[in-house]
């Protein structure tokens, strides 16, 4: 049985199958940024002096390099998906549209840009 | 189509604000807040993997009284966030709607907030003077 018009049914449109996409994945990066960002706030506040050498050393660490690259990750790819959802809101038309390209293009470039810098600094 | 003056709902400005109202345009404001330090992160991510002149460069911008006090704002916009976002993953499960409860996980998630940020800036002074 279905529930749709004969008329929508001959037009053929209708779910393109990802209608939770969007939404799973803000949860999903949500959830790994919970303990990802707690231990960062603590971790950054406990750097002490702060010496060019403090830093370096502790961004040196293996694990600490593993999780930020999956911090910067997962919080770059939730900002996308947050901004995007407050733009469709309240920016429309054409802006919109050149909005939405220059966010997205933003959030992908500072995400490798953090990652290459974190993988140099490991390297 | 008919061009008929239907009467509106009646908008923002007319309501009193409740708590849940004001802790959801804070969970966009603070995103957007965060969004931009998301920025500032990659920016010091840059100086570090630079040289130790590029991080002095960032590094003393960032340790004046102001930045100082942006940078408690982000804590605090942060763990906001954070703990808004907990409450809205239990709603996305299905609990916590009773409006009673709203107004209680709403003042939880504020005072978790100042909890954390509070902690998170007495560790970094208590290890700076260690």
């Amino acid at each position: 049985m279905t529930l749709r018009t004969p008329l929508s049914e001959a037009k053929g449109l209708g779910s393109a199958k990802e209608g939770a996409g969007h939404w799973w994945l803000q949860r999903l990066t949500a959830i790994a940024l919970i303990p990802l960002t707690i231990w960062l706030a603590f971790a950054v506040a406990m750097l002490g002096d702060a010496s060019y050498e403090t830093v370096l050393a502790w961004l040196q660490t293996p694990y600490v390099a593993v999780l930020l690259i999956l911090f910067v990750a997962a919080t770059f790819y939730h900002t996308q998906l947050g901004l995007q959802v407050i733009i469709e809101d309240y920016v429309h038309g054409w802006l919109k549209i050149v909005t939405l390209i220059f966010i997205n293009f933003l959030c992908i470039a500072l995400a490798v840009a953090g990652i290459a810098a974190l993988l140099k600094i490991f390297l | 189509m008919a061009n008929i003056e239907r009467p509106l709902s009646p908008h923002l400005q007319i309501y009193k604000w409740p708590l849940a109202m004001a802790i959801s345009i804070l969970h966009r404001i603070t995103g957007v807040a965060l969004a931009i330090g998301a920025v500032l992160m990659v920016t010091i991510l840059i100086a570090v993997a630079s040289d130790t002149q590029c991080y002095e460069w960032i590094h003393g911008y960032l340790v004046n009284k102001i930045s100082k006090v942006f940078l408690f704002l982000w804590t605090f916009a942060l763990f906001l966030h954070l703990f808004n976002g907990i409450r809205h993953l239990f709603w996305d499960a299905g609990y916590g709607f009773e409006k009673s409860t709203t107004t209680k996980s709403g003042v939880g998630v504020i005072i978790a907030a100042f909890i954390l940020t509070f902690s998170v800036w007495a560790a970094a002074y208590y290890c700076t003077n260690v």
